[in-house]
């Protein structure tokens, strides 16, 4: 009965077609407007919730200036120090502007996470890789990378092993896991939606009692991906903030 | 057994498609055994810490993310492994 449920192919999940533009080099498809539509968004809230601000915070200042002490507290400070105040800003507009994108997943009607697409996890992982060697350059110079791939205490003989390790760990792999964690978890999450969604109509034209099954754990699985979606902006922001800390402290001589 | 092999003597297509299928089921499903043990030990681990020490709560749980999150990256290379691996 079941065996006639054909899952589409991935690329029909993913590849959408051009919508605005179409043929030039500006064509914009439903993850580029979704992308566009959340920075709108993000500039909006924050900007309508900080221009008359009151010392007595209401409503939406309310509001923004929780998530902007979220961030500050949470991530800035913890990870980099009292002193890192000033990072926060990039730190609030990466956690913000990633929460918006993933947080399309599960807004009915629309019910896609531009992340999902390569294209936008590696641009902000790469954004995040640049500033990571940027300040450890600025720092600590080159001892940055020498003091990453010939780690101290670590005895002479060693070093042949641990050297391409830590070489490949640190430059290669961090970008490429920091991009693709977010990938694949918004990912997993849409197909994951897909495929209960489709259970459902599939039950419903089929076999109608069945389709309570699909449909509730699709609810379910909506509320997960809330969590998803949030969890994987703290994360990511999370990261960043730990790969730029580690670079911002001038090495001690030994 | 020795059906489906004859029926894939007849397609050699669909012999590849298949065990190509098979091969990224298992690469995903090896992917996810040592990342599921590691992220076990990380919360563990951290509902000990917290137990103990309740004041520690906040450092204890973004220490915690932190590993969950290194931890998972392998299981989802896996994850992207097995779209390339499906071809």
């Amino acid at each position: 009965m079941l065996g006639a449920f054909t899952f589409p192919p991935i690329d029909e999940l993913f590849v959408w077609k051009d919508v605005l533009f179409k043929g030039t080099p500006f064509a914009l498809n439903k993850t580029g407007i979704l992308v566009l539509a959340s920075s709108a968004i993000l500039v909006f809230l924050f900007i309508k919730g900080s221009r008359k601000m009151q010392l007595v915070p209401r409503g939406l200042q309310n509001i923004v200036e929780m998530s902007y002490e979220f961030v500050d507290r949470g991530i800035t400070k913890d990870i980099m120090g009292p002193a890192a105040g000033g990072w926060t800003p990039f730190l609030g507009t990466l956690f913000f502007f990633i929460l918006f994108l993933n947080i399309w997943e599960i807004i009915p009607g629309i019910q896609f996470p531009p992340t999902s697409r390569m294209a936008i996890p590696f641009y902000l992982a790469l954004q995040s890789y640049v500033i990571m060697l940027a300040v450890g350059f600025k720092n600590q110079g080159f001892r940055y990378v020498t003091h990453h791939i010939f780690p101290p205490g670590v005895p002479k003989a060693l070093y042949i092993l641990v050297t391409p390790i830590e070489i490949v760990s640190v430059f290669l792999v961090r970008p490429f896991s920091l991009a693709v964690r977010l990938l694949a978890n918004m990912m997993a999450g849409h197909i994951l939606l897909t495929a209960m969604a489709l259970l459902t109509a599939y039950a419903l034209t089929n076999a109608p009692p069945i389709a309570i099954g699909p449909f509730l754990l699709g609810i379910a699985v909506t509320g997960f991906e809330v969590l998803v979606a949030v969890l994987q902006a703290y994360i990511f922001t999370l990261l960043t903030a730990v790969f730029v800390a580690e670079g911002m402290e001038p090495l001690e001589h030994h | 057994m020795s059906l489906l092999l004859h029926l894939a003597a007849q397609n050699p297509g669909e012999l590849q498609k298949g065990l190509s299928s098979i091969g990224a089921g298992i690469a995903y499903g090896a992917a996810a055994i040592g990342p599921g043990i590691g992220i076990g030990y990380v919360v563990g681990s951290a509902i000990t810490a917290m137990a103990r020490q309740p004041e520690m709560q906040g450092p204890v749980r973004t220490t915690m993310f932190l590993g969950i999150a290194f931890t998972e990256a392998l299981a989802l290379f896996g994850f992207v492994l097995f779209f390339l691996a499906k071809g």
